[in-house]
């Protein structure tokens, strides 16, 4: 595949030539030499062990999290990936698929279908909203398809919290159709033709088969007329329509695929929670779905599925201390090896880094003995970083605020200096880092999660705007 | 005269105050090439987009063999058998070139998403026709397209090779009349020699009816039919390219009045 700005001279020729170069060549040519399928059941294969290599049901539920968000990102981008179309709606029926189900599994209403009927039936209902919701894309495109649909989920989430009252004309009573701000408890267990699912481990696999079916529907599906049909009408509608493309009526579809794996989705998270809630479908769900599947790589399904993983695990992975600290250094390490060449200039920082540390930390237990009498709240190589980062014995938090300040500054003037004066800015700079993390970041696990995810989203969308395993595509002229 | 494939009666189409079609009579027969010529802002493209359905005109009425088409959907127009290329090209630059003919089959293909989705054997036998029709389409331009080509991007062919697939790609819903648009637009001189050429092998190979819009006179010249001069929405004169390129309104409304008086 020729990439961007190289022309069909440079591209023949790449054909021609090996297209890896390096160590990893071999190893990456063998990759692709095995193909899409072998690769996806292998992918299969680890999640299918993955609950019996872990006795913890928190891990298994982090699992079905990641699952949940895998099919999520699927259903998107039908939507978003192919179709092209701007829908911030989409959390609406994930949530209207989980109290579709509610309603017709729980005492809410009082009607308990079979689960082989309650799904069909959920799945079927998402549809037809995804086709009602879906009619303002014949008109409206981009922004302002986008702000309608984000009414859409906004109405949602109030319809939710406000139908727990309502007045019918043939009821004296008013009726409690979501329970309001308290959702729906008491939701039934899945029952699959006799298959009794309890645990959470039963609902992962569930999740694990569903996505590996539509991921391969989708796979399929992605190289047939219908796919073609999307992803032209994404590039060019106009020409798409005068290619036979009945424009509009592909664009519902992708509306109601979209909204029935939503659905499907949303019922199983019911199911697994047992209640449903308003919160429980809010803005920022619709942001993390987003981040998953342009952080995979929109119009990828691996890509949606890689994005899922990382978007619903790191956060969780970020909790304990002890493996934020591993990322967190891990990061300082991959940014610097991505970006400082050759490799001995590479050394050379390194090297730098750990003789400034010393210094200082030496120089500072000399002058001050206060300032470096503190410990580290332990936990991975914990002794080795005593010696090195300087951890005051009182006004932590004080300090910890004003490097905080400083680091943000030096990262800033870093992107101003150019060639060696940015490598003598970068060993302190560095350094700062190591010290802030350690006096003030790792005391507060919960805000230090956000910000760690979030730098590490943006590092990841620096190296590949195009999304992990996504295509990098040229915007057209029109 | 041959049966005429497509007949404009008398169709008008303004925008605004702005008179863009001006009860315009128009015939194509069957296996005929007719250039429209005229210049800039004659209402040539207009005429395009009124005959593939993009505007509905105000008045009048535009005939596919025998049958009025004002007010269908364009992609049911395409279906019919009227396929266009673009004067600013509009290909779906981020599919290879081989699934930019491919997507233009949706019309002629019947697996529904379904069967897609579960690879049932007769969605696997319709692919596979698709396939061999888009490798046929692209070969018609000799080796330029094919080969490696065929899984590039489409974005990463050159301007006049974009142009040949606007081309393939039209053909590829199976049309009975082509309309295209400034095909040797920004072509160089031995490109634009190839692309009469071929215009010429379309109809006689590939059995197109060709209606032409053209600004490059050699190209008009040597394969037209008939030609048709538009001014102003208006047509100021009809027939062999001799006629039409000595008619002093039309020497008016490309060099202006004193020219055509021969001062």
């Amino acid at each position: 595949m020729a990439r961007i700005g190289t022309d069909e001279w440079v591209s023949e020729q790449e054909l021609r030539t090996e297209y890896y170069t390096g160590l990893t060549a071999p190893a990456r040519r063998a990759f692709d030499r095995v193909g899409p399928g072998p690769r996806f059941f292998a992918f299969l294969g680890i999640c299918a062990l993955f609950p019996f290599l872990t006795d913890s049901a928190f891990l298994v539920r982090v699992g079905v999290n990641v699952m949940l968000f895998a099919l999520l990102a699927l259903g998107l981008n039908i939507v978003v990936g192919w179709a092209g179309l701007l829908d911030l709606g989409y959390v609406a029926f994930y949530g209207f698929g989980a109290y579709m189900y509610a309603w017709v599994s729980s005492d809410q209403l009082d009607i308990h279908l079979p689960t082989e009927l309650a799904i069909p039936v959920v799945v079927a209902a998402s549809a037809l909203l995804g086709l009602l919701l879906g009619l303002p894309s014949w008109r409206l495109v981009g922004d302002y398809l986008a702000i309608t649909t984000l009414f859409f989920a906004q109405i949602f989430v109030e319809l939710a919290l406000n139908l727990d009252r309502v007045n019918l004309p043939w009821r004296d009573e008013p009726l409690d159709l979501t329970g309001g701000p308290n959702g729906i408890p008491g939701i039934d267990r899945m029952d699959i033709f006799g298959l009794q699912l309890d645990d959470v481990r039963d609902y992962y696999f569930l999740l694990l088969i569903l996505m590996a079916l539509i991921a391969v529907g989708l796979f399929y599906l992605n190289d047939s007329r219908t796919g073609r049909g999307w992803r032209a009408s994404r590039e060019d509608p106009l020409a798409a329509e005068l290619m036979t493309t009945p424009v509009n009526r592909l664009k519902l579809l992708a509306f109601a695929m979209g909204a029935a794996i939503a659905g499907l989705t949303g019922s199983i998270f019911a199911a697994v929670q047992t209640g449903v809630f308003p919160q429980n479908f809010e803005v920022v769900l619709l942001i993390m779905i987003y981040a998953a599947l342009i952080l995979g790589g929109a119009g990828s399904i691996s890509g949606a599925i890689l994005g899922a993983i990382v978007v619903a695990a790191v956060p969780e992975i970020l909790r304990t201390p002890d493996n934020a600290r591993w990322l967190f250094y891990g990061a300082l390490v991959a940014v610097l090896v991505a970006t400082v060449r050759p490799w001995k200039r590479l050394a050379v920082v390194a090297g730098a880094v750990i003789v400034f540390g010393l210094a200082v930390h030496g120089l500072v237990a000399w002058l001050w003995p206060e300032g470096a009498a503190g410990e580290s709240p332990g936990g991975a190589f914990a002794g080795l970083l005593d010696s090195w980062v300087l951890i005051p014995a009182e006004n932590q938090e004080t300090l910890g605020n004003v490097a905080f300040v400083l680091l943000v500054a030096a990262v800033l003037c870093l992107t101003l200096l150019r060639g060696d004066e940015r490598l003598f800015l970068l060993v302190p700079t560095i350094y700062l880092a190591a010290f802030v993390w350690e006096n003030r970041l790792i005391e507060q696990p919960s805000v230090t999660r956000q910000l760690l995810f979030g730098a590490i989203l943006v590092a990841m969308m620096t190296a590949r705007p195009q999304g992990l395993l996504g295509t990098p595509r040229v915007e057209s002229p029109v | 005269m041959r049966e005429p494939l497509l007949e404009l009666r008398s169709v008008s189409k303004s925008f605004g105050g702005l008179l863009c079609i001006d009860r315009l009579d128009l015939t194509v027969g069957e296996g005929e090439i007719v250039s429209v010529i005229g210049p800039n802002g004659a209402g040539k493209t207009t005429l395009f987009n009124l005959v593939t359905g993009i505007y509905e005109p105000d008045q009048g009425e535009i005939l596919f063999e025998g049958r009025g088409i004002v007010g269908l959907e364009p992609h049911k127009i395409a279906k019919l058998g009227i396929a266009r290329t673009f004067q600013t090209l509009r290909l779906f630059l981020n599919m290879t070139v081989k699934e930019n003919v491919k997507a233009a089959t949706y019309g002629h293909t019947r697996t529904r998403f379904w069967q897609s989705a579960l690879r049932t054997p007769a969605s696997r036998r319709e692919e596979r026709e698709v396939d061999e029709l888009a490798e046929e389409r692209l070969a018609f331009f000799g080796k330029r397209l094919i080969g490696y080509r065929m899984e590039q991007p489409a974005y990463s062919l050159s301007y006049a090779n974009r142009r040949r697939l606007e081309i393939a790609r039209a053909t590829g819903t199976a049309p009975r009349l082509l309309l295209l648009d400034e095909p040797a637009a920004g072509m160089n001189p031995v490109e634009t020699h190839e692309i009469t050429e071929l215009i010429g092998r379309l109809r006689t190979e590939g059995g197109y009816t060709i209606l032409l819009i053209e600004h490059d006179m050699h190209v008009v010249e040597g394969i037209s039919d008939r030609v048709v001069a538009l001014d102003h929405g208006e047509k100021i004169a009809e027939g062999s390219f001799e006629r039409v390129a000595t008619d002093p309104r039309v020497v008016e409304a490309y060099l202006g009045a004193r020219a055509a008086s021969g001062e």
